[in-house]
């Protein structure tokens, strides 16, 4: 024991005397082992406690302090009883001993076992001692944080302080001015505020010393080391100014104040407080303000520029008008509501009679924001405005003015919609206005003026998703005009918001559409054509094939709902048909779009099994019936073939099965693969809706004619989409035959689907000794046509080689790297070369119709980033050991390669690559230019040092490329030079005079598109470096 | 106290928008004459200036406009001259011969602006003038603050 205190006293010595700050970590600890208690401590402290040095004492009270700091949490009540007596009083004491005090009492405050009353006692000293605004930052943060201590542990004795505590931190913290300890401050208000604290007479006082900081103007230093952003600053003072409707009588003056401000951020900040305050006054709070709030608030939105200013402003405005709104009536008072609203009536309505002057739109947006508050404000001014604006319509005969009108009317439909549905008692605020809505809307789709349709449609729809606000009889004769104006509009705007309109009124209304629209569309797009040579012009068959185009997509459009699809497709489907027998003049574009149009309807039904089973059942069989009679008798008669085996149709097709296949339940998936292996492999025709074909149609045994071998690609609808889990029969044998066709046939789009589909289905297959056996067989058969130079087949197998490769290459297939090793080697191949080039755009580019995600598809994440990784080495290597004829082919997959990986990467793969690429721009094919050149525009846009090391080489190539006799290569290198102007100045600077020349030239190109970029890009360069530019 | 604008409620004009690209644009075979309303300018809203005030003559390579002060004694005019000018310099090619100037009969010394603008030498002289060519510049700039 008397070592212990011989070795405290030594401890304390050299800590007070000998200034060896280590000392305190050894003296917690001591206390923390329990080797001495902290009384014994303050006996040992004794002497320097006493002394009459200050700096004495306060290293001896720092020692104390930094102990307790530490074991704050071992200390018996008794203890901190004592303690806190003995730092009450030493406030008092010397400023240099200040600091120390306050750390130590901070460490106190978080003890648990603080005595009753101890609370209050050291609050009542500190703020009679102390001056908290003469402290040092440190010491004023202690403060804050004691203060919150306290309030966290302690929030019933503070609060039996009454309005004492308030006006303690009131003094504490005036004049405050360090950001991070006004983040501490604010949050002490906020606790004072939300949580109960009385604030007494001293209301006024609080909001002083806060709302003097407001509206929040703070930049953070450069590099920003305390975190500390002036949106936390904002945010922390808008929720204690905002916190409490006593607050009301001095916020809301300050606000009308600051409003009149011309920063920008000050009214912003102002409208955004101003909306949240009043989430929590009542109408009694802010009576005497509203006539200068919404003075102000008009004001700014009537004559601002910006777009956020006028959205706070609305904002603002809509929480204004259901503050009111929540107002309890009382039968003596008049309607607060109704009388705010008056005056916002009074003061923007009669600009809504000014449709072509600039105020129309504030206007109309102020009107929309405070209808939109409430149900009741919604009434109120729908009564008002909306018969008001129909005789506005009724009264104007410009159609501009109309049109505006219109717009108006709209904006109005829209903001009502959010309001009447949360009121269940309420009945549709728009009710008492339909008869004049619907007159309005149908008198102006029956104007002659495009504009005007194009917006009443807008509204219709509108009017159209509120529910149960439309009759019947009104959507009848509004698809009595969808269906005049589909028929006899050309105006490209015009059908586009007809298809709009129509598909959002199917949505609610299917019935009507059935009995109306479809059949009216059937009759159309069947009307015998105009006999031709027979006095028609031209220009009356191309529109009549517009009128067609039209009512097909139209029909897409309405298939919204199941059953409309089961009156919309069939009709598509007879167009098939009678395509394919030649009656009804439909052309082979007119037969793809209709295909398109199917697809769409496919694509709309999303998770519908009813449409799925609909697809399954009868319109896929009946696609395929269609091919196959197409295909069997354009072998027959060569003269006469069906428009269906043209490549187009057929692969427009293929997106129609694809589609619904993806989507079918796995039950009906399973029947649809089996049918297509059956009927492909085993000429089973029985599922098919007409039995008229030939029994022995052998689609996949090549030989015959390339109108059959090329069906193939409906194989690969049919079974490449399917989900994963659905096992396609007979899939050894099937894949044998197509590895057979690919490989053997000479007609490019049946070998090229035949190795599409080989890949689908490889890329599916579980993993395993099989797939592996398979892979490893078509490897060997691929590489023994390519390595003999005489072989006919050289590129099937280059193909298949592709496809395969790609297909085993998204699902990280360990086996795809010798494939795409083989690819690499066939780069320097004289006569395949630029093809393999070519092909690796292919290999990183999503396909349309297999090998995507929509078909299910093992597709690995990033697979391009990995590929690129593991192989642009070899690539390099290959390249500088190639012979320079075949160095083109190179620079083409390299190219491709880049431009497919996401922008991050190629920053940092760039400066490996930057001589190549650099290479690439100075090679002659136009290919290659221009790939390179749109995988340069992006990373352009933030480039990295290392392309600004080569800014000169990378200037000169692209300026040669504004030359080329291509369009494409022109645009993009004009669109290269538009992105370095935005590099950073310094270096482009250099640059300006000789690039300002050479863009002289493509000013006068021949083509308008070259010429457009080239102003632009122009434009830039000259501001690049002038006063007032950038 | 904000500002009072000088005009808060003027009469808006449709923009015609830009020019509607079709497929001969991209057919290479086809040359591309100049025409109006290749490049829109953004004074068309106030009317300021119009397509059917322009004149571009590509064969004989003359561009002339007037444009329209919003009200006869705008203090701009010159200023919107001035830009309208320097625009069309850095667009287009060498080749043109560009005259701007002001709708005969709607702006009060509708003479000496056009004189200024005319005058080769002081459209230069205006262009040293940094400050003018910063105010030229930020009228010209097409990033929004």
């Amino acid at each position: 024991m008397a070592a212990d205190s011989a070795l405290l006293v030594s401890l304390v010595e050299e800590f007070v005397t000998g200034l060896q700050d280590s000392k305190a970590n050894d003296t917690a600890t001591g206390v923390q082992a329990k080797t001495f208690t902290i009384l014994q401590l303050v006996e040992a402290l004794g002497p320097s406690l006493t002394s009459t040095t200050p700096h004495t004492r306060a290293r001896g009270v720092q020692l104390l302090s930094l102990v307790i700091q530490q074991c704050y949490g071992d200390l018996s009540e008794s203890e901190v009883e004592v303690l806190i007596a003995f730092y009450e009083n030493r406030l008092k004491d010397h400023y240099v001993i200040i600091p120390f005090v306050l750390q130590g009492l901070k460490a106190l405050t978080k003890s648990s076992l603080l005595p009753t009353g101890s609370a209050v006692s050291m609050l009542r000293s500190l703020f009679q001692d102390t001056h908290v605004q003469s402290l040092m930052l440190a010491e004023r943060a202690t403060v804050y944080n004691m203060l919150l201590n306290l309030m966290e542990s302690r929030e019933a004795e503070l609060k039996g302080l009454g309005a004492d505590f308030v006006f303690g931190f009131v003094q504490s913290m005036d004049g405050e001015r360090d950001p991070r300890n006004l983040v501490l401050a604010f949050q002490i208000a906020n606790i004072i505020i939300h949580r109960g604290y009385d604030l007494g007479k001293f209301a006024e006082e609080l909001f002083e010393v806060t709302s003097c900081y407001f509206p929040v103007d703070f930049s953070p230093p450069p590099n920003d080391p305390h975190g500390i952003t002036q949106e936390t600053l904002i945010l922390s003072l808008r929720a204690v100014l905002a916190g409490t409707p006593r607050f009301a009588e001095f916020l809301l003056p300050l606000i009308i104040e600051k409003l009149d401000s011309d920063i920008q951020s000050a009214k912003i900040d102002s409208l955004q407080t101003l909306t949240a305050c009043l989430s929590t006054y009542e109408h009694k709070d802010l009576a005497e303000f509203l006539s200068g709030l919404w003075t102000s608030i008009r004001r700014e939105v009537f004559q601002t520029a910006s777009e956020r200013v006028e959205g706070a402003g609305l904002a603002a405005l809509t929480a204004l008008t259901s503050c009111l709104s929540r107002a309890i009536l009382s039968s003596d008072s008049e309607d607060s509501l109704n009388v705010f609203l008056d005056v916002v009536l009074k003061d923007c309505q009669h600009h809504l009679c000014e449709p072509d002057l600039k105020l129309v739109w504030p206007s109309a947006k102020l009107l929309q924001a405070a209808c939109s508050a409430s149900y009741r404000a919604s009434h109120i001014v729908a009564a008002v405005v909306i018969p008001g604006l129909v005789e506005q319509y009724n009264s104007r005969t410009q159609c501009a003015h109309r049109r505006t009108i219109l717009e108006v009317l709209q904006g109005f439909i829209h903001t009502v919609k959010n309001t009447s549905q949360s009121e269940d008692d309420g009945q549709n605020v728009l009710l008492a206005h339909r008869d004049a809505l619907c007159a309005v809307v149908f008198s102006a789709l029956a104007e002659n003026n495009s504009d005007l349709q194009v917006t009443s449609m807008r509204v219709l729809s509108a009017l159209g998703q509120q529910n149960g606000l439309l009759l019947e009889s009104d959507v009848e004769r509004a698809v009595d005009h969808l269906n005049r104006l589909i028929l006899e509009e050309d105006d490209s705007n015009v059908s586009v918001s007809v298809i709009v309109c129509a598909e959002s009124l199917s949505r609610l209304h299917p019935t009507v559409f059935i009995t109306k629209m479809v059949p009216t569309l059937k009759q159309e797009i069947f009307s015998e054509p105009m006999v031709q040579g027979d006095g028609c012009t031209p220009s009356k068959e191309s529109s009549q094939h517009a009128v067609r185009q039209r009512c097909v997509s139209a029909l897409a459009a309405v298939s919204t709902q199941p059953s409309v699809v089961r009156e919309s497709a069939p009709v598509l489907l007879e167009v098939l048909k009678s395509a394919h027998t030649g009656s009804g003049g439909f052309s082979v574009d007119e037969v793809v779009a209709v295909c398109f149009s199917l697809q769409r309807i496919a694509d709309k039904a999303l998770d519908s099994e009813e449409t799925g089973r609909f697809f399954h059942d009868i319109i896929i069989p009946r696609l395929l019936t269609l091919a196959l009679q197409a295909a069997l008798q354009g072998e027959g008669s060569p003269g006469n073939r069906s428009p269906l085996v043209e490549e187009a149709v057929l692969s427009a097709m293929v997106g129609v099965i694809s589609s619904a296949c993806a989507k079918l339940q796995p039950e009906l998936a399973g029947k649809m693969a089996s049918r297509a292996v059956s009927l492909f492999l085993e000429d089973d025709v029985s599922f098919l809706s007409d039995n008229s074909l030939p029994p022995h149609i052998q689609l996949l045994k090549q030989g015959e004619s390339w109108s059959r071998s090329q069906t193939v690609c409906l194989l690969m609808a049919c079974v490449c989409s399917l989900p994963r889990s659905v096992e396609v029969p007979q899939v050894e044998r099937l894949m044998e035959q197509l590895e057979e066709l690919s490989i053997t046939c000479g007609h490019v789009p049946s070998y090229t689907s035949a190795a599409k589909c080989y890949a689908g289905l490889v890329n599916k297959r579980p993993a395993g000794d099989s797939l592996n056996a398979l892979i490893q067989r078509s490897t060997k058969r691929v590489s023994s046509e390519l390595d003999s130079p005489a072989s006919p087949h050289r590129t099937q197998a280059f193909t298949l080689l592709l496809w395969l490769a790609k297909g085993l290459l998204l699902r990280y297939h360990p086996l795809s790297t010798a494939l795409t090793d083989k690819l690499f080697a066939l780069l320097g191949d004289p006569e395949l070369g630029p093809m393999v080039g070519d092909g690796f755009s292919l290999l990183m580019s999503d396909s349309a119709d297999v090998l995507n995600r929509g078909c299910h598809a093992d597709v690995r994440i990033m697979y391009r980033q990995r590929f690129f990784t593991e192989n642009s080495a070899k690539l390099l290597q290959g390249f500088n050991s190639a012979a320079p004829d075949t160095k083109s082919s190179y620079l083409k997959a390299l190219s491709h390669l880049v431009s497919s990986l996401p922008r991050e990467v190629q920053l940092t793969e760039l400066p490996a690559l930057l001589s190549l690429l650099l290479e690439a721009l100075s090679c002659p094919d136009q290919g290659v230019q221009l790939s390179t050149l749109s995988c340069l525009v992006p990373v352009l846009t933030e480039p990295p040092p290392a392309l600004i090391q080569q800014l000169e080489a990378l200037v000169s190539r692209v300026l040669a490329l504004t030359c080329s006799p291509t369009m494409t290569v022109r645009i993009e290198s004009l669109r290269c030079l538009h992105a370095i102007s935005r590099f950073p100045e310094h270096e482009v600077i250099p640059l300006r005079a000789r690039v300002l020349r050479a863009l002289a030239k493509p000013l006068d190109d021949r083509k308008r598109l070259v010429r457009s970029v080239a102003v632009q890009a122009r434009a830039d360069w000259f501001l690049l470096g002038s006063p007032g530019g950038r | 106290m904000s500002v009072m604008l000088e005009n808060e409620n003027p009469v808006l004009f449709q923009r015609s928008g830009a020019r509607l690209w079709t497929a001969a644009d991209e057919d290479e075979g086809v040359h591309d004459p100049s025409t109006t309303g290749e490049h829109p300018l953004s004074l068309e809203e106030l009317n300021v200036v119009e397509q059917v005030r322009v004149q571009v003559n590509d064969e004989d390579s003359t561009v002339g406009i007037e444009f329209t002060p919003t009200i006869p004694h705008c203090s701009m005019a010159t200023l919107i001259g001035l830009s309208i000018k320097v625009k069309l310099l850095r667009s287009l090619p060498e080749r043109f011969k560009i005259d701007v100037h002001i709708t005969p009969g709607t702006h009060a010394s509708e003479d000496a602006v056009n004189k200024q603008l005319a005058d080769k030498e002081r459209v230069a002289a205006a262009l040293e003038n940094s400050q003018l060519l910063e105010v030229v510049n930020q009228c010209l700039s097409t990033k929004n603050p």
